[in-house]
């Protein structure tokens, strides 16, 4: 067996007894599935029903979006019922009463940096898990809003009013039930479902690659990576191994985010061949970034924290978390980003255009991971450096 | 040839230097040790020894092959146990062997028959399917040195195996390498245990700050002191009496002592010992207690360092 080989079956061995393959393999893609599907509408996720209870400790602006453009339009649509509560304890008394699924407890100083807390009740754990993955988007939503509001404003001189105008202007953009009906050529023939669930799991394809990559470090702190490379083996392979791991992993919750959106939200993705090349070029290209950062990086907490930001940063720029046109600047610099070549593909398969189209967005981000695996490479000896 | 000869090896940490300049040779089923205390350099120079580590200076010769870190063909030569335990604590005992087998290129039948012999020889085969952070640490020490005797190396390079391991695991350990140099296998062995080094190495490198201070066999390195045997009486009463009775005795060079206590410095203490005896049992002298004191290694270290091999 080549030594790539046996990295590869061992790093997954390993990744599947830390959970991190059921995690991010199945659990996250399919949670983001049933988020959207519950947002957006559509398919059999709006037979489902929640009671959720909300705690509101807080009353400030971030606490008033998270329940006027989270909860209170899915209890519009009768998604869910929502109770308000005064007290975390008057939410779990509803839990122990059964009357409520889960409560949302918004602490007091919530703001952007924070998720709000969700309190589970053992007897509905589907609608506990839904309420988690929503509070975690919010959160996420957030944060990717400062950061673009920071990127977007590097380079000029501080100007508060702008920085808040920007930022008022990206939440509405960003309002989770706000239906994108945007006239650009990229997402005109894209819905709505497709397009969320894609741009989403683009962008978790970055965790995936952080995750394993990380792997690399900790095998150096601990010294096993030292008797492996006692061993008659090449440096590339450590790397290598890793990646191809990643790359799989990532290919599996590629495949469970296609397969549960296209059942759940009835998204669609179009030709399913053109969707596997697409599929498979963004995984390379994203899992490309991933050990290019690594190679940067001396720890893995660095490693994990440098790619978080470039995956926020890739991933606001590229209109995967909220979409590009209304942020007007943002929109060229979308054009480095895999994401927006990713949904470029995908909203030209979705138009029915012809396989020829795809060669472009395929080789771009072929390009991509070429490139940013080639310079992952160069840093192979200093990222094996015992 | 020697199995590993290296020369003027030499590693700098910034201002530091770790090696300096050290030179040794390890032939066939000969074991090897480096003795010296933290920080001495030992690990260091084992690092660059198994290619992990790249060196500022010198060379490494494996079987008369030019071997650094991208050395794959003399990589395999070598079976290397690190001061660490460098293992993976999330698979079990025998998926790290069957890693770390495939690493070395075994294939599945030799590899499956070889991870059953090194798994019994460290009497870990009853639990080799359990997780490894199961383990206790001496069990995971064992299974550490497992993993070094896959590939049946032509050299074995062990770097403190014995750290915090019980007296009767230590015992395996020390037997197994033992045998494997009756079988030829050539044996680099770091320890700041001196028992270890003396009852182990068929030579022995001092090693302090980077420096290879001395090097031979125990009896050539105990020649390097002025010192001599010592042998420590306590006797009933009478020990002023019975000094010059001793001092006259050939082979005895000094005696000397008041109250119970009597100390002689001597050649040869257990050939003299029944000669000490007889003439203090003739002198009238009742004796409680005999210490014969021989110098050691660490007596040697004490010597060429002028301080303690532990502290
Ligand atoms: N990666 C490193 N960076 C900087 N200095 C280092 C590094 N590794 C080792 N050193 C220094 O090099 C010297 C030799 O260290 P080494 O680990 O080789 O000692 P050792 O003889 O193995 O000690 P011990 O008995 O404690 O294992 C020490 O002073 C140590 O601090
Ligand atoms: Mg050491």
């Amino acid at each position: 067996m080549p030594p790539v080989m046996a990295i590869l079956l061992k790093d997954l061995r390993q990744r599947s007894r830390d959970s991190t393959l059921l995690l991010f393999g199945v659990l996250l893609p399919l949670g983001l599935a049933f988020l959207f599907s519950l947002m957006l509408g559509g398919g059999d996720g709006s037979r489902f029903n929640a009671r959720y209870a909300v705690a509101d400790l807080d009353r400030g602006p971030d606490a008033t979006a998270f329940v006027g453009q989270v909860l209170e339009p899915l209890e519009r649509r009768g998604t869910v019922s929502l109770q308000r509560v005064s007290s975390v304890q008057d939410g779990a008394r509803l839990l122990e009463r059964k009357e409520a699924d889960a409560v949302f407890v918004i602490p007091a100083g919530f703001s952007s940096a924070t998720t709000p807390e969700v309190i589970g009740g053992a007897h509905a754990p589907i609608a506990v898990q839904v309420a988690r993955e929503m509070a975690q988007a919010f959160a996420m939503e957030r944060q990717s809003i400062r950061l673009a509001v920071l990127a977007a404003s590097r380079g000029l001189p501080v100007d508060e009013e702008r920085d808040s105008r920007l930022a008022r202007r990206a939440q509405e953009v960003a309002a989770p039930l706000t239906l994108v009906s945007d006239t650009s050529a990229t997402r005109r023939q894209l819905d709505t479902a497709t397009y969320h669930a894609a741009g989403m799991a683009i962008f978790f394809q970055f965790f995936v690659a952080m995750f394993v990559m990380a792997a690399v470090f900790e095998e150096r702190r601990s010294r096993v990576l030292a008797r492996v490379l006692a061993a008659p083996v090449p440096r590339a392979a450590v790397l290598g191994g890793k990646a191809l791991c990643g790359i799989l992993i990532g290919l599996m919750s590629m495949a469970v985010v296609v397969a549960a959106s296209t059942w759940l939200m009835g998204a669609r993705w179009g030709p399913p061949l053109g969707v596997v090349a697409l599929v498979i070029a963004g995984v390379l290209a994203v899992t490309g970034i991933a050990a290019a950062v690594a190679g940067f990086s001396n720890t893995s907490e660095q490693a994990a924290n440098r790619i978080s930001v470039v995956a926020m940063v890739l991933g606001v720029f590229g209109g995967a978390l909220f979409p590009i046109p209304q942020l007007g600047v943002l929109e060229v610099a979308s054009h480095l980003t895999p994401h927006r070549w990713f949904l470029t593909g995908l909203a030209d398969l979705a138009a029915g255009l012809s396989p020829g189209a795809l060669l472009t967005p395929v080789l771009v981000l072929l390009a991509i991971a070429a490139a940013t695996g080639g310079l992952a490479l160069t840093r192979v000896g200093g990222m094996t450096r015992t | 040839m020697p199995v590993l000869e290296i020369t003027d090896l030499t590693k700098r940490y910034g201002d530091l230097l770790a090696v300096d300049h050290m030179s040794f040779a390890v032939e066939e089923g000969e074991t090897y040790g480096l003795l010296g205390p933290n920080g001495a350099g030992k690990t260091t120079t084992i690092s660059m020894v198994v290619g992990v580590l790249d060196r500022d200076g010198g060379e490494v010769l494996i079987d008369g092959l030019r071997h650094d870190v991208t050395s794959v063909k003399t990589k395999a030569l070598i079976g290397y146990v690190p001061q660490e335990l460098a293992l993976y604590p999330d698979l079990t005992a025998r998926e790290n062997l069957r890693f770390f087998g495939h690493l070395y290129g075994l294939t599945a039948r030799p590899a499956r028959m070889r991870i059953t012999e090194v798994l019994e020889l460290v009497e870990l085969h009853e639990r080799a399917d359990e997780a490894v952070t199961k383990y206790s640490g001496g069990m995971m020490r064992r299974l550490n040195i497992a993993i070094g005797l896959l590939n049946r190396p032509r050299l074995l390079v062990l770097d403190e195996p014995t750290a915090g391991v019980d007296p009767h695991s230590r015992n395996a350990i020390l037997e197994s390498v033992q045998r494997l140099a009756a079988e030829g296998v050539a044996t680099l062995y770091t320890t700041h245990y001196m028992e270890e080094a003396e009852r182990l190495c068929d030579r022995v490198g001092i090693v302090d700050a980077g420096h290879m201070l001395a090097e031979g066999t125990r009896r050539e390195l105990v020649g390097l002191l002025d010192e001599h045997d010592r042998v420590i009486l306590r006797v009933a009463d009478g020990a002023a009496r019975a000094v010059p009775t001793l001092r006259d005795l050939p082979g005895v060079l000094k005696a000397g002592g008041e109250d119970g206590d009597l100390e002689l410095i001597v050649n040869e203490a257990r050939s003299l010992l029944p000669a000490i005896i007889g003439a203090l049992g003739e002198a009238g002298v009742e004796v409680r207690s005999v210490e014969v004191r021989e110098p050691d290694l660490e007596s040697v270290f004490l010597h060429i360092t002028g301080k303690a091999l532990r502290d």
